[in-house]
């Protein structure tokens, strides 16, 4: 700062307190409190915005890895593939065998699609585009499915002509529950429905599906049970590597006829398409920040060219060029902050009434609200440099002249 | 000559042009020297160049030519940051239209003459409260200006010039919004704090008023035209 041949003496330089900076720098808000609050409203709005799309997307994948969780990401499911030719493949008859011999596997159920449709009754041509699928009574626990009516087929019912209905193939065909003792048609044989499934969140084709008995299906339809799908639950710990040998098992000629998958990683990757969206929403959010930003300066510059009678007075009184500066980046700074603290407010509510309403639980990022915030400082001090370079600049006696 | 103490202040052939086509001569070859507790009237007709002269003595313009020197330092070699430097201390000012701060109470814009020298808050609001008394304000520290009338708002204007206890104290037209009896008490008020001690300048285009304080500079066109105490001498360092 010194400047050769000039002499320096410290005790006459003009100095600002820090707090006194401060102070200084949020008087022209306190003293325009409308247009303040008016002006922070515009980045209110950005920053609200903002925080909401990540509070309500982070809310709902917050949900929806709690619901993940709870169903668990240790169910893997087999099915056939295509050969070579790009025919379709056929699971080994053996595949549930040779995979339930698999260490870390707790149990496996496998399931046939047959070749046939499901009805209400003989006088329905709609066929609801249903699946019937012959399967064994270990499915119940290796999809750990809930029943909502009646029972699941056993070791006896397997064998009978009964059937249990999916979630979804109950309500098409029309069967609420099991009073009266509702039946369906396939391939004109009547069968006894059982029970009904409560809806399996992974495997929505078991929803859409009428279940029979192995045994039952090949007695009453004369059915070839060949393996469709295989289902199997690993232990937590070892899913990865259950999964990597899993074809080379079912299929040690032909692994590449086996397609491997795990159904949570379906709803895993629900979570994440959103992403496109809450990219969308934030960048719309950011607009409006930034037009918020835009405001900002405007009004700086109106509230420079106002207030040039203070700014005269301030530098008669002392104030170098950089008091000035300070004092229009700290009140543009300011201005944004308020506006920030609103707009994380405004987010966060609106975060939790939005999950309120749909029944999530409730996750507020406090690291956005924070992030929130900062935004909105940095942007305001942005917004007031030019408008306080323009006060610094201005001619301290133009400035104290009258207008 | 020998008697007088060393001038607070001094003008050597100072000259402002404002640029324009042709560029506007505010102030031509003028030369003035004001001593340690003088109090000095400037006058002349609108447009002469006072308020022109008093910002340049201020500090708060810079002369297009000559030399100003105030307490031992020459303007000139003086930065931006030296010059608020010294206005913080040195230089008190009262503007003819206030400049108060409108939002704040009559204490607070006093001790705002007080902020740029970094003093703190609390002990600003106590010398603030010491001007305001002086002044004859203290009873109406905690009103804000547009609660007070022109006359108080002017002494409160005067008390925050005072406050830092300047070695000059610069008006321009302190009296010119208020009434003629109103004037008289503020410029009773000046020569008190000229009793006291303080150099004051004052423009004012009141004659009569003028021709009561001790010495009157006369501005016409921009040159000095008369001066009732000149010295001449400070003229002759020039040339
Ligand atoms: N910023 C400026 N640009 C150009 N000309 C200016 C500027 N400021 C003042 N002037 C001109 O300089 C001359 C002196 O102006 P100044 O304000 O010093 O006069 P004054 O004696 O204070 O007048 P008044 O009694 O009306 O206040 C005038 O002719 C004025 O028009
Ligand atoms: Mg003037």
């Amino acid at each position: 700062m010194t400047e050769p041949g000039k002499r320096r003496d410290p005790a006459h330089r003009s100095r600002l307190l820090l707090t006194d900076a401060l102070t200084t720098g949020t008087h022209g808000l306190r003293s325009r409190r409308g247009r303040t609050f008016l002006t922070a409203i515009g980045i209110a709005i950005g920053i609200a915005s903002m925080v909401a799309v990540l509070g309500i997307s982070s809310s709902s994948r917050a949900d929806l890895i709690a619901e993940i969780d709870e169903l668990g990401t240790n169910l893997l499911q087999v099915r056939p593939g295509s050969d070579v030719l790009g025919e379709g493949a056929k699971l080994p008859e053996e595949a549930p065998a040779m995979i339930r011999r698999i260490g870390p596997v707790d149990n496996a159920s496998s399931v046939s699609t047959l070749d046939t449709d499901v009805r209400r009754n003989r006088f329905v041509e709609n066929t609801n585009g249903l699946d019937v699928l012959a399967t064994e009574p270990q499915l119940l626990t290796t999809l750990d499915a809930a029943i909502s009516h009646g029972r699941f087929l056993d070791a006896g019912t397997a064998t009978l002509p009964t059937v249990v209905l999916g979630s979804v193939a109950a309500e098409r065909l029309g069967i609420i529950d099991l009073r009266g003792g509702p039946t369906v048609e396939i391939a004109g044989r009547i069968f006894a429905v059982i029970g009904i499934l409560h809806p399996l969140p992974l495997n929505p084709d078991i929803d859409r599906s009428v279940l029979i008995g192995n045994v039952a299906a090949e007695q009453f339809l004369g059915a070839e049970i060949i393996p469709t799908a295989i289902y199997l639950r690993a232990d937590p710990d070892a899913v990865e590597a259950v999964r990597r040998v899993l074809s080379r098992t079912v299929n040690p000629a032909n692994p590449n006829e086996v397609e491997v998958s795990r159904p949570s990683d379906a709803l895993e990757a629900r979570a994440r398409v959103d992403e496109n969206l809450q990219n969308l929403l934030l960048g719309l959010g950011g607009v409006a920040l930034l037009v918020g930003g835009v405001g900002i300066a405007n009004v700086m510059i109106i509230s420079v060219l106002e207030r040039r009678g203070e700014i005269g007075l301030r530098r008669s009184l002392g104030a170098t060029r950089r008091h000035v500066a300070v004092q229009f980046v700290l009140e543009s700074a300011s201005l944004a902050t308020l506006g920030g603290l609103i707009g994380s407010g405004l987010g966060a509510a609106v975060t939790y009434a939005y999950a309120e309403q749909q029944g999530w639980r409730v996750d507020i990022p406090i690291a956005a609200l924070g992030a929130g915030v900062v935004a909105a400082l940095v942007l305001g001090a942005f917004a007031g440099l030019y408008p306080a370079l323009r006060a610094a600049r201005l001619d301290p006696a133009d400035a104290v002249r009258p207008a | 000559m020998t008697d007088r103490r060393e001038p607070r202040l001094q003008l050597l052939d100072v000259g402002k042009d404002y640029p324009g086509n042709p560029p506007v001569r505010a102030l031509d070859r003028v030369s003035l020297s004001v001593d340690d507790g003088e109090l000095v009237a400037i006058v002349g007709a609108s447009g002469s160049g006072k308020s022109t002269l008093l910002n340049v003595i201020g500090t708060l313009d810079r002369p297009t030519r000559g030399e100003v020197i105030i307490a031992n330092q020459r303007v000139a070699s003086l930065s931006d940051a030296g010059l608020a430097g010294l206005r913080s201390r040195r230089i008190g000012f009262v503007f003819q239209q206030f400049h108060l701060l409108e939002a704040v109470s009559a204490l607070d814009n006093v001790a705002t003459g007080l902020l740029y020298q970094g003093i703190r808050s609390g002990r600003r609001r106590a010398v603030a409260a010491d001007a305001l008394r002086r002044v004859g304000l203290g009873h109406r520290m905690n009103h804000r200006p547009p609660q007070m009338s022109g006359g108080e708002r002017q002494r409160v204007a005067i008390a925050r010039a005072i406050v830092g206890d300047p070695a000059i104290v610069l008006a321009d037209e302190p009296t010119g919004n208020l009434d003629s009896r109103t004037s008289a008490a503020i410029v009773e008020l000046l020569r008190d704090l000229n009793a006291d001690g303080a150099t004051i300048i004052v423009i004012t285009h009141d004659r009569e008023l003028a021709a009561t304080l001790p010495r009157r500079v006369t501005l016409h066109d921009g040159l000095v035209v008369d001066d009732t105490l000149g010295h001449v001498g400070a003229v002759e360092v020039a040339r």
